[in-house]
């Protein structure tokens, strides 16, 4: 078997068990319901899609620094993983703050760094299709991709630092923030699902964009014969 | 049973998101193939 179907087999099957514990081996909150269960979904989608900027970040200063291709490669790809990660972090908030809130969105801090942060990487994406010189398109984007990261501690800090809507931090918040231990299993093992999820986009992602970078290279050289 | 629908419908969105994105990156690498195989091909036919 293909090395590519089983890891695809494994990650669905990861993704699978997290979906079944968040449904069934979770307690239902007492306050909320049932509706609490999109936290699973929600934060774990959050967790990774910071952790997928981080390495796009990661990609964009070792670009700056040393000008090799594959980190432009692994740059893009993983702002685009992040970038789809956020994208759900965004839909998914607004249907679980419809029933408990009463309103689908408001402009707090928390959800405006973090619709901020998307228009940021949605900038990155778009900037990369007007430059058309290969090398002069890796820096520009690894410029502005170091320059979007800003915004990656304020989403994190944001409920830390104002009072917001949203609701304050369940982990690493200080002496009143914690969860029910099953519920901290789940969403932990539901975010190590959502990693092998984005490994398995990253590298699929990072495939094609060498592939991109191959055909550009053998397209320069064609018309420079 | 409150709210069941939300929470799929948060479920559904989720998921649908992902899979259409797997789909799209299946979709540009195999049209890329098709690039680079028709560049293959034009500078065989030019040498």
């Amino acid at each position: 078997m293909k090395k590519s179907v089983l890891s695809a087999m494994v990650v669905l099957l990861l993704l699978g068990t997290a979906a079944y514990a968040a449904f069934f081996v979770a307690p239902t909150d007492a306050r909320q319901g049932l509706i609490y269960r999109i936290l699973f979904l929600h934060v774990a989608s959050a967790w990774t899609g910071l952790t997928s900027f981080f390495i796009c970040f990661i990609a964009n200063l070792l670009y700056v620094l040393r000008r090799q291709p594959r980190w432009d490669w692994l740059g893009v790809s993983a702002g685009e993983t992040g970038l789809v990660f956020t994208t759900v972090v965004l839909l998914t908030g607004p249907i679980w703050a419809h029933p408990v809130w009463g309103i689908w969105w408001t402009w707090d801090a928390r959800l405006t760094s973090t619709f901020v942060l998307w228009l940021l990487y949605v900038s990155y994406l778009l900037l990369r299709t007007l430059v058309e010189e290969p090398e002069r398109r890796a820096l520009l984007s690894a410029l502005f991709g170091i320059f979007a990261f800003i915004d990656v501690p304020l989403v994190f800090g944001s409920i830390r630092w104002w009072r917001t809507q949203h609701p304050q931090p369940i982990i690493m918040g200080g002496p009143d923030s914690r969860l029910d231990p099953t519920m901290y299993k789940v969403l932990f093992f539901t975010w190590f699902a959502m990693l092998g999820l984005m490994t398995l986009l990253l590298r699929q992602r990072y495939r094609l964009e060498a592939m991109r970078g191959d055909l550009e290279m053998i397209q320069r050289e064609s018309e420079a014969a | 049973m409150k709210n069941l629908n939300s929470v799929f419908a948060a479920y559904m969105v989720g998921w649908a998101v992902f899979f259409v994105y797997y789909i799209s990156i299946a979709r540009r690498t195999s049209a890329l193939r098709d690039d680079i195989e028709r560049l293959k091909n034009s500078l065989t036919r030019g040498k």
